[in-house]
């Protein structure tokens, strides 16, 4: 079985607990306009270009984004960094993009890695029929659940698509009392408005206790990857995140949750 | 907490000038020059000569000192060893002048060098010896840069204080030497000679520390305070008891072992100096002693422990002659402090002085001496942390060693269970059994040079000789394995010749430079009634130290891809891109560096050939035997060699140019691990650790890795994981590349700055252009 895959990390220290190693899966229905991977959103290969440095030369070569992978190949990946899971209880993580859009191979990639007694975790949207969500869900160990704007036009306009499934699968998700953290990007005069803000304390706090949530504040790495795509970045001119805010930011949502980080 | 003293003699020992005394020199020449020193016996010719320096060097001792002893005349002022090798005029004008790693040099000293010195050891040194006995084909293959020679001109050393060190006294000594002596026949003069030479060295410190108690009984008089005055009235004490009886108390410890350590140094210039190995041990028993007895406390041990560590900043590497000087671009003589590990029972041995001592180490932030933490899975992981922080605020150290593996490989070599134990990394990374064991690095090899050899059949253009043999032009090599075998046919050709050389430089310093007072520090030496340098040691191993792995691995897997896989190039197409350094040939040089496999990514077909390149060069060296009765072996360490096989080889397939600096230990090529942390340690742990003397794993860090409890966990795992893979050692330089620029443009700002090279850590400021702009170069892992 094979899948349509942009990066596969290996330390990854922020996707969930320990060491772990991160499948990035390639295409998303969600738009929003400040994605740091802009070449995760579509479900097709793509190209970019790409700059090699060398010394005071520069010069040009095309990059291949996303590779069809046969889950074989990957699985043989998580059993080499195995150890190193085992040492920091840390194990995989399935992002992308949007693992739900590739559904069964992210069900065979879950399922597998479990067989083989590796710690999962699904970094999603949310955005997903119920149906598949319920199914997918199921094989994973902990869910990453991203939560970006409380109103729905607003999430339309931001993200292309309305929050209503992924509020109606954050509800299930509670309610069959799968391990969860929320993750929340801080996106200046986007999602990190009062108003928004309240909305998604009004949201969490409705699921009565979680255990954590990751402020995540916007940074512009992803600006040249923009640029190599030939896409128009919303956020070109921002530069990184006013580190005082988002400890402001950490405390409003303290109360409801017993670990609020920064940064996952 | 460092008190003000401490500030100030730290400050005084950052502020003293390194600079060259001629005072060993002249004193030496003064014996020698003696008419009835040449009827001696040579090894009693040594320890009188030992004997001769400790009885007439200038005592100094520093104001508000609490351990004393020293090199010099002064702190700083570096002696010189005219019997091994002597500094040219140009040498002293070149240290004098140099920019970086200077020592200065006056006046008189060049008068003295002009007037006595050089013309007195003139052809009589013993580089003169060993340059004098070795073949046209060594020195065709040194010329050309195949390897190094490390006994050329400082004496073999290499070894550690072990715990016997501690529990014995000068005089204990004396009277066990007297045992074995009375075993002896009246026939066996040259063991006869040896043991009357150890008892000539033991009296001599002894004299050397009663020299110190008539200063310091002046200097109370002197006194100014009440407070140094019972300082002194202390140290009178303490210095009247060590090293003549064994330590009894933690200030007789440290100044038992700065005596022997002082004294290590003065009778030759041993590489790696002298090191007290597994301090937290050997010290552990004494400051218990001392917390119970209320005789010490933690804050007066710290205030010893940081005197001690100045002592060692006070003694910088005595510089080189030649061009080896003009290539060696540090103060730092590798003293490598032990901490942790396992004690010789097997149990976890981290105690409360190793956290002391972990804070002593960062609160002092000095380069010398050197520190590194023992890993075992026995061992806390409070303490991985602890070491973890330290070495996260960029300071270099400590170093982190495996010390299962550590006593695996000492076990595999044939040492009991307990000296393994016993046992650790001094230098860079070398596994030894402390106390117990003489173990010789005898040179770095260049496994690049070798295979640019293969290339051209066995010609080196750059020397413009034929120095290894013909082995086939490229286009005969009609595979990768024809190609392969050529290589191993003319790395044995070389091996061959170092090893030939390393026997004859073993046997004329068994011959012509014994060791007689380090000879008492490591055992069985006075049982067997043999030197140092003759096999005396319990256990005796040469290594030969293979340099530039990542970069052969690149290499090999260049040729593989380009020219047998995928056909791109035929070999003789090759090798004229490599004649021309990449001149107009810059697509290939990239797609070379970019497109090619490389070590360092967990990626086979870049890997396997350094397996493959191991275990080649592992069958060649291990296992044959040596001039002292031991074994040679292999490790895997380049120090800063790597820039200077670097610039003696030209261009090579892994598009690196002609001159640039080769991969340094096992890491990979600078910027070639493009995976991350977890794809360089699956490499590295690819070869067999457990079948050497030690490794080099160095990764550079960015600070974030270190900022948080996450962090610091998963590093924790991180390190214990690639140790479960027997890793050896794994080493964090943490830096960013902006900060390094600054350092670039005002290095004035940045005095304190460290970073390590390849096993050692030294003052950013201090180290050539070419290891700067290296540094910079190398991957920094962000975050993911």
């Amino acid at each position: 079985m094979k899948g349509l895959v942009f990066d596969i990390r290996s330390f990854s220290v922020h996707d969930g607990p320990g060491i772990r190693t991160t499948v990035f899966l390639k295409g998303c229905a969600l738009r929003c306009s400040w994605c740091h991977n802009p070449e995760s959103q579509r479900c097709m290969v793509e190209t970019a270009r790409k700059f090699r440095r060398f010394g005071t030369e520069v010069s040009e070569t095309t990059e291949t984004l996303g590779t069809f992978l046969e889950a074989s190949a990957i699985l043989k990946r998580f059993e080499a960094d195995r150890p190193f899971f085992e040492e920091s209880n840390g194990g995989i993580t399935l992002s992308g993009g949007e693992p739900l859009l590739q559904p069964a191979f992210t069900l065979f990639l879950l399922k597998a890695s479990k067989e083989l007694g590796i710690h999962t975790a699904i970094d999603t949207s949310g955005y997903a029929s119920t149906e598949i969500f319920k199914n997918i869900i199921q094989a994973a160990d902990l869910v990453l659940y991203d939560l970006k704007l409380a109103d729905d036009y607003q999430h339309q306009h931001y993200t292309g698509q309305s929050n209503q499934l992924i509020l109606e699968n954050l509800r299930y998700l509670k309610s069959i009392q799968k391990r969860f953290f929320i993750r929340i990007p801080l996106i200046p005069d986007v999602t990190d408005t009062q108003k928004n803000l309240e909305g998604l304390y009004e949201i969490i706090e409705e699921l009565n206790e979680v255990e954590r949530i990751d402020i995540l504040p916007f940074h512009h790495l992803g600006k040249t990857k923009y640029e190599r795509m030939g896409k128009i970045f919303d956020f070109q001119q921002m530069g990184p995140y006013n580190s005082a805010k988002s400890e402001q930011i950490k405390s409003f949502f303290l109360p409801l949750a017993k670990t609020v980080s920064i940064g996952g | 907490m460092i008190n003000k003293r401490i500030q100030r003699l730290r400050q005084e020992s950052l502020e003293a000038v390194n600079r060259i005394s001629p005072e060993r020199a002249i004193l030496l020449t003064e014996f020698y020059a003696k008419p009835d020193t040449n009827d001696l016996p040579i090894v009693i010719q040594r320890a009188a000569s030992f004997r001769y320096l400790m009885q007439n060097k200038s005592i100094h001792i520093g104001n508000d000192e609490l351990i004393v002893g020293e090199r010099g005349p002064a702190p700083k002022a570096t002696p010189t060893y005219p019997e091994i090798s002597l500094h040219t005029l140009a040498d002293l004008e070149m240290l004098d002048t140099r920019k970086k790693v200077s020592y200065k040099v006056d006046e008189t000293t060049k008068e003295v060098y002009k007037q006595t010195i050089i013309p007195f050891w003139s052809g009589k040194t013993q580089r003169d010896r060993v340059f004098g006995n070795l073949s046209d084909t060594w020195k065709n293959a040194y010329a050309a840069g195949v390897f190094t020679e490390f006994q050329e001109q400082r004496a073999p050393g290499h070894t550690v204080a072990g715990k016997d060190v501690f529990s014995n006294g000068m005089l204990d000594l004396l009277e066990k030497i007297d045992k074995t002596k009375s075993t002896l026949s009246a026939d066996e003069k040259s063991k006869m000679h040896q043991l009357q030479a150890m008892s000539i060295t033991a009296q001599a410190l002894i004299d050397f520390s009663k020299r110190h108690v008539e200063v310091l009984k002046t200097m109370l008089v002197e006194a100014q305070t009440d407070q140094r005055r019972n300082e002194l009235i202390d140290m009178i004490r303490v210095c009247e008891r060590v090293p003549s009886h064994a330590p009894e108390t933690f200030h007789e410890a440290l100044q038992h072992y700065w005596f022997i350590h002082v004294g290590v140094i003065t009778e030759l210039n041993p590489w790696d100096s002298f090191n007290p190995g597994r301090l937290d041990q050997h010290l552990y028993p004494f400051y218990k002693m001392g917390l119970e007895d209320g005789t010490l406390t933690r804050d007066k041990a710290s205030e010893l422990l940081q005197a001690f560590w100045i002592k060692f900043n006070n003694h910088p590497a005595p510089p080189k002659v030649g061009v080896t000087a003009l290539e060696s671009n540090t103060y730092t003589d590798f003293s490598l402090i032990n901490l942790g590990g396992l004690t010789e029972i097997g149990e976890d041995a981290v105690n409360d002085l190793t956290f002391l001592i972990l804070d002593i180490i960062q609160e002092m932030r000095l380069l010398q001496p050197s520190s590194m933490v023992q890993i075992s899975k026995s061992n806390p992981d409070a303490f991985v942390r602890r070491a973890l922080k330290i070495a996260g605020t960029g300071f270099g150290q400590p170093s982190f060693f495996n010390t299962d593996a550590i006593i695996q490989q000492l076990i595999s070599q044939g040492k009991s269970l307990t000296d393994a134990r016993n046992g650790g990394a001094s230098g860079c990374v070398e596994t030894g059994a402390f106390g117990t064991e003489a173990y010789t690095l005898s040179g770095y090899f260049n496994l690049n040079k070798v295979l640019e050899l293969t290339l051209f059949n066995g010609y080196d253009s750059r020397t413009a000789r034929q120095i290894g043999p013909k082995t086939g032009e490229v286009a005969d090599f009609k595979s990768f394995e024809a190609f392969y075998k050529a290589f191993e046919q003319q790395l044995q050709h070389f091996v061959d010749i170092k090893i030939e050389g390393n026997n004859w430089i073993e046997e004329c310093f068994a011959e012509h430079m014994p060791v007689p007072f380090m000879s008492l520090l490591i055992s069985d030496c006075i049982d067997n009634a043999k030197d140092y340098n003759a096999g005396g040691a319990r256990y005796n191993t040469s290594y030969v130290q293979g340099v530039g792995l990542g970069s052969i691995t690149d290499n090999l897997a260049s040729v593989k891809k380009w020219v047998f896989d995928e056909k791109e190039l035929d070999f003789n197409a090759l090798i004229r891109i490599l004649e021309l350094n990449f001149n107009d040939q810059l697509d290939w040089q990239q797609r070379f560096i970019f497109e090619s496999p490389k070590w360092g990514n967990n990626d086979d077909t870049a890997d396997h050939h350094a397996v493959r390149v191991f275990e080649s060069f592992y069958k060649a060296v291990n296992g044959r035997p040596t001039f002292r009765g031991g074994v040679f072996r292999i490790n895997l360490l380049p120090t800063t060699s790597h820039v200077y096989f670097g610039s003696v080889t030209g261009a090579m397939p892994d598009g690196r140019s002609a001159g640039k600096p080769l991969s340094e230990g096992i890491s990979p090529v600078q910027g070639a691990d493009t995976n991350g942390p977890v794809a360089v340690l699956q490499s590295a742990a690819k070869i067999d650790h457990l079948r050497t003397g030690g490794t080099l794993l160095n990764q550079k860090f960015t600070p974030d890795f270190f900022r948080s409890e996450t962090a610091l966990d998963n590093l924790t795992a991180l390190i214990r994981t690639y140790f479960k893979m027997n890793g050896h050692h794994i080493q964090f330089n943490v830096v960013n590349a902006d900060t390094l620029r600054k350092a670039q443009k005002h290095p004035e700002h940045y005095r304190d700055l460290i970073v390590r090279v390849a096993g050692y850590s030294d003052y950013f400021n201090d180290l050539g252009d070419d290891l700067q702009e290296e540094i910079i170069n190398r991957t920094a892992h962000g975050l993911t």
